[in-house]
């Protein structure tokens, strides 16, 4: 039976200021969804929220995958339960190479127990290094990689590409990617958006936060979803984002009367020598 | 009077899940002299070990500048430590052996459980344990004698090769240098000693364990290494000991002599009982295009105070420190290094790096100083301190004092915190929060590690591992 996350009426705030609100969306083993939203519309909020950033902090709602409540686990714990977020901006754990993070991350989410008390049993050596080697061969990874510490001194395109290695390493039931196609060149996209479909199959449920069209185009999505003001607006297929091509969130915003988030103005008096 | 006594109560082994070599064999020391100190357990001392005049002489010497000596006033907090309450001589064995078929069955037990005669069928050369206050075991491959390196332990070499050591003994640290380079100088036992003639190069490193094994037993080695001309030499130095309630003071002196082109690398992993106070001098001195390394890692001990320096003598000098330092509940680790530029176009670096946790604190002392004189020299200090929890503290006490024109010195200091997101990013894989910090933890002192040699880098890591775990609720 393929396993199913499912978000429920979901808010979140990050610092007391509401952020999500409101969200409801499923995706299950084997789908592909996209969503899409304007900057600072909270992809990346729903994303942490649901991998358990504890910097989120979420007023209600639910989240649930498999059935089994995640809103009081901890990251790790949701991540052996099949969970997985490709970070929009992933974070550089100097000195840790990725080839022992990447041992260590595998047999975690690999071992028996999910309680994350007991200490991992380590895979073996032989065995995850053929692992890894072949996986890197087939995204097409160079194999410094494994040696090079985690995300340190990575470029844009290299964190994004560490990221897909995890993930392809990883083997999650539900992946999120948040913009893993931002920062990369036209042929870094091609790359990434053709290794991603390599993983894609009837065991990997993926979730795309993109703002481009043109990643979805080497992973074409079931699902779009609009995220506007906190809430999933419009659901639907590939038209949806046909029509964000041609003509941006005007049409979604006023077809839902939101007008668009104005940043606020500075006070008039922060800039007193331009009045003088 | 000498007590003649079975020291302690036999602890069975694997008792204590906190310290990993918290074990304790029965060995009947041979003998072992009463607590404190005077001129009489001296020279019984010297009687004991059938010592050479000039050494006793030497000894009583020393003695006098300890009791003239001021405490130190810097540095961690020493009023705990009572030198009358401390036992300055304990011989486990009467025989320095060589070969492991003839070390005593008990004795054998203990190296056992440490792995000694398996590291050395790796790929030792030398092994030199120190057991209680004597080396008893220490073999050199026939290779090594056969290219004229001498290594021994210290009392061994003021036996056979009494020019050498009279020529070169104390030489770098004078018994007047501090009180506890006295005291070592009045009480020195064991340590090891090393000769390398010009142009040979060791090409594997030089091992010894070191123990302590009595209770309330003090350990004041003595170790000497002279690199000839152009000579290469890499020693290593690990080092248990097993836990016990009372205060143990471990006080020693290690001497470096690298003359002209010679490169030396002195390595030192080490992770006392809780109760231990570990104080050390440790100096070298380097010749014209003389290569002096220091790789120290403190783990454990109740205090730690120790700053291994190098003396630029000549030009063409360089020098690197590179020091761990790891302060959890109870203690403190006062490390850090020194650098003195006393020559021309001399380069040095010191790297530091400290992790305080559970209260613990680390300090980093150190001292950069370029002599009036000493044109050209560079000079680089690093240190990076990580504090992984609110109750626990790290300082910075560096001096620099330049006297010199035309001299590139650098200066960084970094304190840190593990990150949220750190812990967010690896726990998102699947680490719980534990496994996570003592991954981030390794990854803080992986630039250090990765100059250890292969298998203390392995045991670095796990010792890490230990003092992480529980660490997180
Ligand atoms: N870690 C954070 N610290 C402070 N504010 C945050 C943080 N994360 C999110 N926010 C705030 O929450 C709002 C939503 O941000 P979020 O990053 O979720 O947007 P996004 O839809 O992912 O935008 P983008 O397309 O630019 O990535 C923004 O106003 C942002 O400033
Ligand atoms: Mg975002």
């Amino acid at each position: 039976m393929s396993t199913e996350l499912v978000i429920k009426d979901l808010h979140v705030s990050v610092e007391d200021q509401p952020i999500i609100k409101g969200l409801n969306l499923n995706v299950k083993q084997g789908e592909i969804h996209a969503l899409m939203g304007p900057n600072g519309s909270g992809k990346s909020t729903l994303a942490n929220a649901l991998m358990g950033n504890p910097f989120y902090t979420i007023d209600s709602g639910e989240i649930t995958i498999g059935g089994v409540d995640l809103l009081e686990l901890e990251p790790d714990e949701r991540a052996k339960l099949g969970l997985f977020l490709a970070f929009q901006y992933p974070t550089a754990i100097p000195g840790v190479t990725m080839a022992n993070f990447l041992r260590m991350a595998v047999s975690a989410v690999r071992s028996e127990d999910s309680n994350g008390s007991e200490t991992t049993e380590l895979i073996p050596m032989r065995e995850f290094r053929r692992e890894l080697r072949a996986k890197m061969r087939q995204l097409g990874v160079d194999e410094s990689f494994a040696r090079r510490y985690l995300n340190d001194g990575f470029s844009g395109g290299e964190k994004k590409r560490a990221e897909v290695l995890q993930l392809a390493m990883l083997e999650p039931k539900i992946a999120i990617l948040d913009e893993t196609d931002s920062g990369l060149d036209i042929d870094a996209v091609r790359i990434v958006g053709e290794s991603v479909n390599q993983l894609i199959g009837p065991n990997l449920g993926v979730l795309i936060i993109t703002h481009y069209p043109r990643l979805l185009n080497y992973i074409r999505p079931q699902f779009i979803h609009i995220l506007l003001d906190g809430k999933v607006v419009e659901s639907g297929g590939w038209e949806l984002a046909e029509l964000l091509e041609d003509k941006g969130y005007d049409p979604i915003r006023e077809a839902h009367g939101l007008t668009e988030t104005v940043v606020e103005d500075e006070p008039e008096e922060a800039l007193p020598s331009l009045r003088a | 009077m000498a007590e003649q006594e079975k020291p302690n109560e036999t602890v069975d082994i694997g008792v204590s899940s906190e310290y990993k070599y918290g074990f304790h064999d029965d060995v009947k020391p041979v003998f072992k002299s009463r607590k404190g100190l005077d001129t009489e357990v001296i020279n019984e001392m010297c009687d004991v070990k059938e010592e050479p005049d000039w050494m006793r002489q030497y000894r009583l010497k020393a003695y006098e500048i300890f009791k003239q000596k001021p405490d130190l006033k810097w540095g961690g907090d020493l009023s705990d430590l009572d030198y009358d309450d401390i036992y300055y001589y304990v011989k486990a064995s009467d025989r320095v052996e060589r070969s492991w078929d003839d070390v005593p069955d008990d004795i054998k037990k203990t190296f056992d459980r440490l792995g000694i005669p398996e590291a050395e069928r790796k790929f030792l050369a030398g092994v030199g344990a120190q057991y209680d206050s004597e080396v008893v075991y220490h073999n050199i491959e026939e290779e090594l004698e056969k290219i004229g390196v001498i290594f021994v332990d210290t009392d061994t070499a003021i036996r056979e090769y009494p020019d050498l050591v009279k020529e070169y003994f104390g030489t770098v640290i004078p018994s007047a240098d501090n009180k506890l380079a006295a005291l070592n100088s009045a009480v020195w036992s064991g340590g090891s000693f090393i000769y390398v003639p010009p142009g040979v190069k060791v090409d594997y490193p030089l091992q010894a364990y070191f123990r302590i094994n009595s209770e309330n037993m003090g350990q004041f080695e003595r170790t000497l290494i002279i690199a000839d001309e152009g000579a290469e030499v890499h020693y290593v130095e690990g080092c248990t000991a097993p836990t016990f309630s009372s205060e143990s003071l471990h006080s020693a002196v290690v001497e470096i002599i690298c003359k002209k082109g010679s490169r030396v690398r002195y390595t030192t992993i080490q992770n006392w009982a809780n109760n231990v106070y570990n104080l050390v001098t440790k100096r070298a001195t380097a010749y014209e295009d003389a290569h002096m390394e220091w790789i120290d890692g403190n783990l454990g001990s109740k205090l730690t105070m120790k700053y291994p320096s190098i003396y630029m003598m000549e030009p063409g000098a360089h020098g690197e420190i590179l020091s761990i330092a790891f302060a959890t509940k109870g203690q403190h680790q006062d490390a850090g290094g020194k650098v003195i530029h006393c020559a021309p176009n001399t380069s040095s670096r010191i790297t530091s790096k400290s992790i305080s946790k559970d209260g613990g604190r680390s300090s980093y002392r150190g001292e950069l100083k370029v002599l009036n004189g000493a044109k050209g020299c560079k000079s680089n200090v690093e240190c990076d301190a990580l504090i992984l929890d609110e109750d626990s503290r790290s300082d910075t006490y560096p001096v620099i004092q330049i006297d010199a024109d035309d001299v590139n010195v650098g200066h960084e200091a970094r304190v840190s915190k593990i990150g949220e997101e750190q812990l967010f990013y690896l726990m998102s894989r699947g680490l719980s929060e534990e496994e996570a910090s003592t991954m981030i933890v390794n990854g803080f002192i992986e630039p250090l590690v990765k100059e250890l040699p292969m298998e203390y880098a392995v045991e670095m890591n796990r010792l890490i591992q230990l003092q992480m775990e529980g660490s997180v609720g």
